[in-house]
């Protein structure tokens, strides 16, 4: 099977994406120094790398009216320069010790990493210490820098029918829950972003006490303790910062109106339907809910042979080119569960729309298969053994779920709270999400035929390609970044990087 | 997405510090029946990943039947043996193995990772898949259904839409002319029996590489690699002829309405076995290298702000090795980026590089290297593609000490043989502003 959009490559069976992080083996420390900065280390002597990892509770979604990109644009602006360093020699030293580096930014963090050799981690902190506090902007390079990002807006998301359609999408599911914005920003707010708008930024939020390390590789507990008292244990906490924590954000009112959005673009090669839930997160110490949504995804979409809405409009019927089911879990507040129909040329969007929901109206009555919910408590259960395999992955689990809001013990619980859960559970919560009825439906197509003669309607699509990838790294590309633009990305996982 | 159309070189790749080497010690194991496979054995994870490499890829289509190879891939998870499609998934997702399908120009990869608990079980299956494909009528209908899908998607994607136009005028009728995938006339016209003979042509044991990694000894391989490969036939088709890469220099403009450009540039290239790939490889990383410290990152986006990325890189495709580069800028700005890409392209051909350039990039390339030996299912990769591409066993104790021996006077020498600003040629896509159309 070919994945539309996705090029046709990359195509696998077996083993989804089930986001699980927790490793069996239990090598994960977390202890917190003196001024409030948390630190986890999880353990694999197999390589003597390292990867290291500095998270801010501090992503888009806590910017200011009027600001959108702020978070995203100071991410840029930290690999300039410091009181100790030049602009840019922050990577330069990375590559010096043949490390790699990089950022991202979510609605709910952002991210500075490296991997390097394990010797090298003191310096990968004392470099990251540094740019914590000490960070000095320059007005010509905010202004050359607002030029990339614009630039990199212009490649992610203004060229991409996909990923302009999504951003509508998300504005119009959120009422009033930042979670409606763009990471990178609305091109128009973007302009405006100045060297003060980025030092407030940084000044509010880049503290120990607001950050989380984690690393990952071959290195000891007492050997990341030791360092990190040393480098980030002298960098004072901000008092401030302690009624920041609990990140109030404005809140969703009740949804009364189903809200749609129609998003014409004369590139869409491929139209589809999007529908999007507002669904419960993983919550510390509450995370059944978020499984049982978790396994419902999994159960609906989660195989492109095997799971219902595939197997029924795909496979069986053959209506759909694509049906997908997303549900990402690891956010600081209400996010959203997603069902996606592309039809077969021929089709409408309202019949598409028509086809999906009544397949999932067919499910509510039938049930679970209960082979195919064992395959997947298998597939739980293998995940822990390969996840172990991927030390980076795992840091980037833990930092992601820290930083929304989890603890380590529920990083850990996940794998056995997935476990748990029945398919009685599993349907209770698929009764209740798809009772909702103020859901938010979109369709991306191409304008109707009198409105295609405007040449101006056009827009390119084009993927959000990870812009330096070397081709020796074609096997590994896209480590870094997410691409939204396809529809298999499911909105709230995503990035942008450096 | 210029990736896609590179091969996956990881094996260029080598290391040589010292406290690395004990990482990958590699076992050649050779099976009773002749085959040859890598092993990196690790028991630490009870579970094993597998590559196997199938020299030919998509440039073995017939000239009439181009899209052949990559739909027949596409439809090795369709089913196998006595199962079709639903129930060879579920077979799998059962054992929680995974299978993955990848076709590039000179290779067709499967990836496989399963656990030690149920492995024989696995394997089992993935020999059907090698052995018993399907080919299942409707299974054919509807993956076709989704390759043109994609076609028609990708003849609306900037990026695409300038690597087809920049390969269309670089290599002409060779393979690498045409994509992989086909046109939407030649994969509707695709017939089943295209598909046996594609599935004939490119599964073969005399062109596979065997790269595992993981919980499994030599002496338990050495068996499985005769059950899995020894009744595959061996080929009976050639492989392509080196390809003549037509160099003329220019900017091609294919009007597309899109507020940026995608560009796409290159010109020949040097390749792996050359005495010279050495310096070729490290003068391109400090000419547009991947990382963020290259001249064009440099020049392009930190001073002016013109890109989100650009990079270059050596493109080692096996008939027609290439010097190839990407970005997209504005279309306001996309003239003044081009105009800095060929001014960087002039200098370093002219001038070489700094001796502080090369100590940098020499740095980078060989700390960096080890670190890519981190995982299994990396690790079989690696070792497979190094097979593919006949480096020697111990190429990774070697590759580091390579790139230190590379001198300033070497990369200039090489600079200025390889790198030819009048031959380089740019695909635009897009519309741009105040650009010469040239060709």
């Amino acid at each position: 099977m070919i994945r539309p959009h996705l090029a046709g490559l990359g195509l696998a069976i077996g083993l989804t994406a089930l986001p699980l992080a927790a490793n069996a083996a239990g090598e994960v420390t977390e202890f917190t120094l003196d001024n409030g900065m948390q630190v986890v280390v999880i353990e694999d002597h197999r390589t003597a790398a390292v990867t290291h990892m500095v998270w801010y509770r501090a992503g888009s979604a806590d910017e200011q009216p009027g600001q959108s990109g702020i978070a995203h644009f100071l991410e840029h602006l930290m690999f300039k320069a410091t009181d100790d360093l030049e602009s840019r020699e922050f990577s330069r030293i990375v590559e010096e010790n043949g490390g790699s580096d990089n950022a991202f930014t979510s609605w709910d963090y952002t991210a500075y990493h490296q991997r390097v050799a394990a010797d090298r981690l003191g310096l990968m902190m004392e470099m990251e210490a540094d740019r914590m506090r000490d960070l000095v902007l320059a007005e010509d390079e905010v202004v050359t820098e607002r030029q990339v990002i614009l630039e990199e807006r212009a490649q992610r998301t203004d060229t991409s029918p996909g990923a302009l359609f999504n951003e509508q999408l998300a504005a119009a599911t959120y009422l009033n829950h930042p979670y409606g914005r763009p990471i990178i920003g609305w091109r128009h707010e973007m302009e405006e972003l100045s060297l003060q708008d980025a030092r407030d930024w940084y000044e509010r939020h880049y503290h120990p006490n607001n950050a989380i390390l984690v690393v990952a590789g071959d290195a000891t507990p007492d050997e990341v303790r030791a360092l990190a008292e040393e480098h980030y244990g002298a960098i004072p906490a901000n008092p401030d910062i302690e009624a920041q924590e609990t990140r109030e954000r404005p809140s969703e009112p009740p949804h009364i109106a189903q809200r749609r959005v129609i998003y014409e673009d004369a590139r869409v090669a491929n139209p589809y339907v999007s529908i999007n839930y507002l669904a419960p997160e993983r919550n510390a110490g509450a995370q059944e809910e978020a499984a049982a949504l978790t396994l419902l995804a999994e159960i609906l979409a989660g195989s492109g042979f095997t799971s219902v809405l595939p197997r029924e409009m795909q496979l069986e019927d053959e209506r759909s080119l694509f049906v997908g089911a997303y549900y990402g879990g690891t956010s600081l507040d209400e996010t959203t569960f997603t069902l996606i129909n592309m039809p077969l040329p021929g089709t409408s969007l309202e019949q598409a729309e028509d086809h999906i929901l009544a397949e999932v109206d067919e499910f509510l009555e039938e049930g679970i298969d209960p082979a195919q919910f064992e395959r997947i408590m298998f597939q739980i259960e293998a995940a822990r053994i390969y996840e172990e395999d991927d030390a980076a992955g795992l840091a980037r689990a833990y930092g992601a779920a820290l930083a929304s809001g989890l603890t380590v013990a529920d990083v850990q619980a996940w794998p056995d709270v997935l476990a748990a859960t029945t398919i009685d559970d599993v349907m209770e919560i698929a009764r209740e999400l798809f009772a909702e009825e103020a859901t938010t439906i979109g369709y991306l197509m191409q304008p109707s035929p009198d409105e295609a003669a405007e040449p101006e309607a056009d827009a390119a699509a084009a993927a959000a390609s990870q812009p330096t990838a070397e081709p020796e790294d074609a096997a590994e590309a896209g480590a870094d970044g997410a691409d939204a633009s396809t529809p298999e990305t499911a909105p709230m996982t995503e990035e942008v990087s450096q | 997405m210029i990736a896609r159309f590179l091969t996956p070189l990881v094996a260029a790749l080598a290391f040589a510090v010292p406290s690395y080497a004990d990482i990958v010690n590699i076992q050649p194991v050779t099976s009773d029946g002749g085959i040859e496979a890598w092993l990196v054995e690790d028991n630490s994870i009870p579970f094993v990943a597998m590559d196997l490499w199938f020299e030919g890829g998509g440039s073995i289509d017939r000239p009439d039947a181009r899209g052949a190879v990559h739909l027949m891939t596409a439809l090795l998870e369709e089913g196998a043996g006595d199962m079709d499609a639903q129930t060879f998934a579920a077979e799998l997702e059962g054992l929680a193995a995974s299978f993955s399908f990848d076709i590039y120009r000179d290779e067709l990869v499967i990836s496989v990772q399963m656990l030690t608990q149920n492995r024989g079980e696995v394997l089992a299956l993935l020999r059907d898949v090698l052995l018993e494909p399907r080919f299942d009528e409707d299974a054919v209908e509807r993956v076709r259904g989704q390759v043109l899908s994609v076609l028609e998607a990708d003849a609306n994607d900037p990026d695409t839409i300038a690597a087809a136009e920049f390969n269309a005028l670089t290599f002409g009728d060779h393979p690498y002319g045409s994509r992989l995938e086909g046109t939407p006339e030649s994969v509707a016209a695709l017939t089943r029996d295209d598909l046996i003979a594609a599935h004939r042509s490119a599964l073969v044991r005399d062109r596979v590489s065997v790269g595992v990694a993981g919980d499994m000894s030599a002496e338990e391989l050495g068996p499985i690699l005769d059950t899995l490969l020894g009744d595959l036939p061996t080929s009976d088709v050639a492989l392509p002829e080196p390809s003549e890469v037509s160099d003329v220099g220019g900017i091609t403009v294919v009007d597309f309405p899109t507020p940026q450009s995608s560009v796409y540039f290159g010109h020949a290239g040097i390749a792996r076995d050359d005495p010279d790939f050495f310096p070729a490889f490290v003068m391109n990383q400090v000419l547009g290298g991947g990382g963020y410290r290259s001249r064009l990152m440099e020049e392009v986006r930190e001073q002016r702000g013109l890109t989100y990325g650009i990079s270059t890189w050596l493109g080692l495709s096996k008939s027609a090795p290439m010097m190839q580069g990407g970005f997209s800028s504005s279309n306001a700005l996309v003239a003044e980026a081009i105009e800095v890409v060929q001014d960087e392209w002039a200098e370093i051909a002219e001038n070489g590089i700094t001796e502080a350039e090369l100590a940098a990039a020499q740095q980078y390339m060989t700390g960096a290297y080890p670190l890519r030996f981190d995982g299994n299912s990396t690790i079989a990769g690696i070792l497979a593609a190094m097979q593919a591409d006949d480096m020697p066993i111990d190429y990774i104790a070697s590759r580091n000490d390579n790139v230190r021996a590379v001198t300033v006077e070497d990369i200039q020498r090489v600079a200025a043989e390889l790198v030819d600003s009048d031959a380089l040629h740019f695909v635009v896509v897009g519309q741009p502003e105040g650009l010469p159309t040239e060709n």
